[in-house]
């Protein structure tokens, strides 16, 4: 472990023949931090972070996670980071319960943990009513936030999240975010992504990906400085309109 | 283990919620069965025939009853001239024509030789062959019988065994062929649209980055339709023995062994399909073309392998069925063991550890 660093990149690159998703990224994160991870569709977000959680291996450049390398320990890394990815990732057809069941079986969970920490979640949600219900039944920002309690649920680290907020009403966005908070502050490191500027004040930190590489990295009150910017969106959009890839 | 075991559960209870679709793979094979058995025959039963007697003696009066009795026919009129016998044709009614010219016992009596003409309406040709057979057999047999101890000077008598089928029953043919369709049906389909499905939904990602292994993934997807199929298995067997009264001749164990062996041989190909196919309508579609199909007109189930050109010859060879069809004819109905199946269970073993070694190459390759 290099010091509270939890995740460092250095030069990450991921080519696709001769297109460059991920252009020698550089960057760290440190421990309960919540760092942002911004840029326009295509830019290389998804692909990035898809990369730090070992879903895919990078091209050059080097990269640890929670002390693992991303190339050889990806195993290990496993064990370590929860991930809640754009599409909505419980299972529909089973309900509350038997989906925070079987995430922690998966993640090899003992029949008290899981016990113990469903009761917690379901109260700390108000849905004590809900656990047998299914999944389906419930309103989106409910399964949303039901998905960010699933992906920590076995008490990782680090926790990637990947645009978690989409189609989700701006009350619910707060409220997800107090979660995010929540999680911070017991020490979990988020790594999110999103499209939302607001969420992006809402970071301790930010990157902006243009293009397959980092623009900014600061604070989003350093970057407001920088760019003469009044909020976060001034700041993205001096950035994102030198793109020259398409989106996609 | 408790990896394995928490997510073989969320399969079953994905199986089990989906109530229609449980149905249809429990009932399906139960409709085949019955619609093979019951509906789709290719015995030829109670075919009409008309008959022209222009002798009206006793033997050709026995010879119109013994017609008449058999199961095979129903006389549906008699006809008084030869012309009639084109217009019973064109109205479609009858199938064949017995017509028995003058003097028909005399001739046989006295001249130790005498005609009959049989007459099949042959636009279906393989009925109309079975018709003659059938008719020229009961001519045959009145013969013998009142040549009786007469001996003739020469004659060849040919004696006719049908070998492990004696009653010609279609059903010795299409069970095995239903077999080898419900589990194709069942696991190679099901199984690659399962797999898709949790593309599609995304919660593939979350399962490859959780810490299961990708090869336990697999496996904990397909074991839930490994079961399923060893009840369909069952379901047939049961079927087929009291409903449709086919004997189980050879060993039972053997038999449920060798279709599990087939099972997992479409389960692999179910798995390697799902991890080319990106939605579940390409997962179907593929399952459809690239194995029911073949399944069906290459495995020699309805259309006998041997007649075909040399290149379908051929590419039958690399359609499973084809084998484990011809594994349950020699165990179910020959009787045969393990000897005479040899080779076909190894091309079955080489095609399961190919497949399977290449899905889970494949869905690896994904993750990197």
């Amino acid at each position: 472990m290099t010091g509270d660093k939890v995740i460092t990149a250095d030069k990450l690159t991921k080519r696709y023949g001769d297109f460059v998703a991920v252009d020698h990224i550089s960057f760290e994160v440190h421990k309960g931090e919540i760092f942002g991870f911004l840029g326009a569709n295509g830019a290389g977000k998804t692909t990035a972070m898809r990369m730090l959680c070992g879903l895919s291996l990078p091209t050059s450049g080097k990269a640890t996670v929670a002390g693992f390398d991303v190339y050889r320990e990806n195993e290990k890394i496993k064990q370590n980071i929860g991930y809640m990815s754009q599409k909505f990732s419980l299972y529909e057809d089973l309900t509350v319960k038997e989906n925070m069941r079987f995430y922690g079986g998966i993640y090899g969970m003992s029949d008290a943990f899981i016990k113990n920490k469903t009761a917690s979640i379901l109260d700390q949600l108000h849905l004590q009513k809900e656990g047998n219900k299914l999944v389906k039944a419930l309103p989106l920002g409910w399964k949303q936030k039901l998905a960010f309690s699933v992906a920590i649920f076995h008490e990782p680290g680090i926790v990637f999240l990947d645009e978690p907020t989409g189609g989700v009403d701006p009350v619910t966005r707060r409220e997800f975010w107090n979660m995010i908070y929540q999680a911070s502050e017991s020490g979990i490191t988020i790594f999110v992504t999103t499209h939302y500027m607001d969420e992006a004040e809402y970071c301790n930190r930010v990157s902006i990906m243009v293009d397959g590489k980092i623009e900014a990295l600061d604070s989003p009150a350093q970057l407001k400085k920088i760019y003469e910017a009044g909020s976060m969106e001034d700041v993205f959009l001096q950035l994102a309109r030198k793109a020259v890839r398409a989106a996609d | 283990m408790k990896q394995f075991l928490s997510f073989v559960k969320k399969e079953f209870y994905h199986i089990g919620r989906d109530k229609r679709t449980l149905f249809i793979l429990l009932g399906m094979p139960v409709v085949q069965i019955l619609i093979f058995g019951f509906a789709l025959t290719n015995e030829v039963k109670n075919s009409k025939i008309a008959v022209l007697d222009n002798s009206k003696d006793e033997a050709s009066n026995a010879l119109i009853s013994q017609l008449d009795a058999s199961r095979y026919f129903d006389l549906e009129k008699n006809l008084v001239s030869f012309n009639q016998v084109e217009e019973e044709f064109k109205r479609g009614k009858i199938k064949l024509a017995v017509i028995f010219p003058e003097h028909f016992s005399e001739d046989l009596l006295h001249l130790n030789k005498a005609q009959v003409q049989l007459i099949a309406d042959a636009s279906d040709p393989n009925v109309a062959n079975t018709l003659i057979n059938y008719a020229s057999a009961i001519i045959m047999d009145y013969q013998s019988r009142i040549t009786g101890n007469r001996k003739l000077p020469y004659t060849i008598n040919t004696e006719m065994r049908m070998l492990y089928n004696p009653q010609l029953k279609g059903a010795f043919n299409f069970v095995p062929g239903v077999m080898a369709m419900v589990l194709l049906l069942v696991c190679t389909m099901m199984t690659a649209i399962t797999i898709v499905k949790e593309k599609e939904m995304g919660t593939m990602e979350i399962m490859l980055v959780s810490p299961m292994r990708p090869q336990l993934v697999v496996l904990a997807k397909a074991v839930p339709y490994l079961l399923l199929s060893i009840v369909n298995i069952i379901t047939i067997l049961l079927l087929s023995v009291f409903v449709l009264e086919l004997p189980i001749n050879g060993s039972l164990t053997l038999l449920m062994s060798e279709s599990i062996l087939f099972t997992v041989v479409s389960l692999s190909l179910g798995l390697l399909i799902s991890t080319g196919a990106a939605s579940q309508q390409t997962a179907m579609f593929i399952s459809l073309v690239a194995l029911f199909l073949p399944t069906i007109m290459l495995s020699g189930f309805m259309f006998p392998v041997e007649n075909m050109p040399l290149p379908l010859r051929i590419i039958s060879n690399i359609v499973p069925a084809k084998w484990y069809y011809s594994i349950v004819k020699s165990v179910m109905i020959k009787g045969l063991g393990l000897q005479a199946i040899w080779k076909e269970t190894l091309i079955l073993g080489g095609m399961m550890v190919f497949f399977l070694t290449l899905a889970i190459k494949k869905f690896k390759i994904r993750l990197a």
